[in-house]
């Protein structure tokens, strides 16, 4: 607990290490966003997860914080293993891939995304909520990531990349996790990794369920419930 | 008083386990059996006056804990009685077993985790059982595997999961917010945090609680983050329905009180309120005009549970003490009101095999208990006397006028209003009109007929006679809740 908290006060490696992490999550989330293949997606969500996972690994270092080497490893098993072999599979027994199932024009959507990314890293940054604890622009950007896979969800319209936008939120929030909450409490942190692998098996379920109806992973289909 | 709540994280769990391996009739039983225990342990915790904790703390159970429990122990008896009728052999054997297995060991786990939430102590573990309850229920609203199901279930997992990730940023945010007085590495636990809570940075405070809301607010149905809502009930197998309408939605309501509670304390309560009044007036107002045009039963419903949950917003954002008694006291009586409703729903559509409000008529004629039974749920949820929600809705009026929140009843009572009419045209519609030719007289099932009566029993019990222990209950609860400095 001590060397945690000094490890907090002098942070300038974990928050080095935390801003560029969140940099690199963002521009994954961007290829994501402009990715026109789900195998592309699954690709960059990995790397994604990879960069989240490499996070753990240098702020357990910094900070002399045991438990988040484990997080790491079975955020990395989860992450970059599990999650994408599960996708991966449900791409392979779709006929053919979903290419190009974006609702805007690959310039709309970026452009959202930009709008999206800055005002999410421009609220809180503006936020009274600096301290020398807090490496407020990887929050910031954690934030842009959020609001991104939000977009990326609703530009989408396949069940791959939906779910890939869900996936990828929830390292957005890891992301944030490792920048606020690096001393929780490791039972904590399992608990929500557990719920994750349990989000995903469903995931996989409904997706297949929704291709073995419609022969198709497009949600083209999953549009007739309305008012 | 520990062993009830070792019981009560043991009891659902072993019968959904149980129900997984055991053919339908025993399942059936099974259910029931868990449905009951629930209700009896909830019960008995009523005369520890709503106090215990068990496995070092993160068990617990308080007054405002309890009051959902008692909801949720309540649902999971009547809609284990109403699945018994419900749930009918498939064409093979075979196929009988599977989806018994699955609809009965879903329907345990689901009530489980329900049951979970308001038990387990601190933000960590309530996130976490209601991320299961997610995750359970959107393959049980997948059960009856039609294209509209598989629609409303895909809708519903990606909407509720992603909301729920609000939540969990909403709580880390929050653990950041105890940071600097509780120290870098501690449990999320309530009493810990609500101690603390006045040295909290009340910036990170807001930004968590306004992330709680539309995290949790997903979940709860609050417009404009309700979209999965009215897909979901009207998809999912009835007993389902029942569950996520009177249960669920009031579950997660629980995650945002809780965040209420920490808030109040480090900010004051003016700021949660505000966050609440807006969720919840847009809620009303949307949930009104969809009720006034509605085509489908089960959705029609749907929309009455959105415009409950946009009235424990609004109540919550009254000043006067009475309005939150009158918030929790609705709690119970729209869980009672909702799933009678609902479990009405489900004969009327077994009974005429649709859900389409149009092509119902003469439901009275055609079901000569669950019929009147129906007309009653419908007046109950629209705030009619005798019953529970005519009390809690006239308190929480007048926890606004108390609050000289003038303008602001008058809106929701307009807006009830519209709802009401909404309501009753359509309750009227299909059930005081002639019985057309070929519609066989008589109940779906006694069970279903059953379960129905209890939940109006225990509308009319909350509205003309809550018990004094239970009223004691409400009134500790809300002083938890308005414990504010």
């Amino acid at each position: 607990m001590e060397s945690l908290l000094a490890a907090v006060t002098a942070p300038s490696a974990v928050t080095d290490a935390a801003e560029t992490v969140a940099i690199l999550v963002l521009l994954s989330e961007f290829a994501m966003l402009r990715s026109a293949l789900s195998r592309s997606q699954v690709n960059l969500y990995a790397f994604q997860s990879l960069a989240v996972a490499a996070l753990a690994f240098i702020v357990a270092a910094e900070r002399h914080v045991n438990d988040l080497f484990v997080l790491g490893s079975l955020s990395l098993l989860l992450k970059v293993v599990i999650v994408p072999a599960i996708l991966s599979r449900v791409l392979r027994e779709a006929p053919d891939d979903v290419a190009g199932s974006h609702r805007l024009g690959v310039a709309s959507m970026v452009m959202s995304a930009i709008v999206l990314s800055g005002f999410g890293i421009f609220v809180i940054g503006t936020m009274p909520i600096h301290s020398k604890l807090l490496p407020v622009l990887a929050l910031a950007i954690a934030a842009a990531v959020i609001l991104v896979a939000f977009l990326l969800v609703i530009v989408r319209s396949d069940v791959v990349s939906q779910a890939i936008g869900f996936f990828s939120l929830e390292n957005g929030v890891s992301l944030a996790g490792y920048v606020l909450a690096a001393g929780l409490p490791l039972i904590a942190e399992v608990a929500f990794l557990f719920d994750l692998l349990v989000a995903v098996v469903v995931f996989g379920v409904l997706m297949r369920v929704h291709h073995g109806r419609s022969a198709s992973l497009s949600t083209r289909a999953l549009e007739k419930l309305r008012g | 008083m520990s062993a009830v709540l070792i019981a009560l994280m043991v009891l659902p769990f072993a019968a959904a386990v149980a129900s997984a391996a055991a053919p339908m009739r025993v399942a059936k039983v099974l259910t029931v059996a868990g449905g009951l225990s629930t209700f009896g342990l909830s019960i008995s915790l009523l005369e520890s006056k709503g106090d215990a904790a068990a496995l070092a703390g993160w068990l617990r159970v308080d007054p405002l804990s309890l009051v959902f429990l008692l909801a949720v122990a309540f649902l999971y008896v009547t809609t284990a009685i109403f699945a018994v009728g419900y749930a009918q052999p498939r064409s093979s054997e075979r196929e009988t077993r599977h989806y018994s297995r699955r609809f009965f060991a879903g329907l345990n786990l689901f009530a489980w985790a329900m049951v979970m939430a308001p038990v387990v102590n601190g933000f960590t573990l309530l996130w976490v059982a209601i991320e299961v309850t997610t995750v359970v229920s959107a393959l049980l609203v997948a059960t009856d595997d039609t294209d509209g199901a598989v629609e409303a279930a895909w809708k519903y997992v990606l909407i509720a999961s992603m909301g729920l990730g609000v939540a969990l940023l909403a709580t880390l945010v929050m653990y950041y917010a105890g940071t600097a007085s509780l120290g870098g590495s501690y449990e999320l636990f309530y009493p810990r945090l609500l101690a603390a809570a006045g040295h909290f940075n009340p910036e990170v405070v807001r930004l968590a609680f306004g992330l709680a809301v539309v995290g949790f607010g997903t979940k709860m149905g609050l417009v404009p983050v309700h979209t999965w809502l009215p897909d979901a009930h009207s998809e999912a197998p009835t007993p389902v329905s029942a569950l996520l309408s009177g249960a669920l939605l009031t579950v997660s309501f629980y995650g945002i009180l809780r965040f209420y509670q920490v808030t109040t304390r480090a900010v004051g309560p003016a700021y949660p309120r505000s966050v609440l009044l807006v969720f919840g007036i847009a809620s009303l107002a949307l949930a009104a005009l969809y009720l006034a045009r509605q085509r489908d039963l089960k959705r029609l419903l749907a929309y009455s549970s959105i415009e409950h949950m946009g009235i424990l917003a609004i109540g919550m954002s009254f000043s006067a003490p009475i309005a939150v008694v009158g918030v929790l006291l609705q709690v119970l009586a729209h869980a009672a009101a909702k799933s009678t409703a609902f479990f009405g729903a489900g004969s009327v559509i077994a009974k005429f095999g649709t859900k389409e409000l149009e092509r119902v008529r003469g439901g009275i004629g055609a079901l000569p208990w669950s019929g009147p039974m129906f007309l009653l749920s419908v007046l109950a949820l629209s705030a009619m006397p005798p019953f529970g929600i005519f009390r809690s809705e006239f308190l929480i009026v007048e926890g606004g006028l108390g609050s000289s929140a003038t303008a602001l009843v008058a809106v929701l009572l307009l807006l009830v209003t519209i709802a009401f009419l909404g309501l009753s045209w359509y309750a009227s519609q299909t059930m005081l009109t002639p019985l057309p030719s070929g519609v066989v007289r008589g109940e779906v099932s006694t069970t279903m007929a059953l379960s129905m009566g209890l939940g109006l029993a225990a509308l009319v019990l909350l509205g003309i006679h809550p018990p004094a222990q239970l009223s004691e209950l409400l009134t500790r609860a809300a002083g938890e809740l308005r414990g504010a400095r």
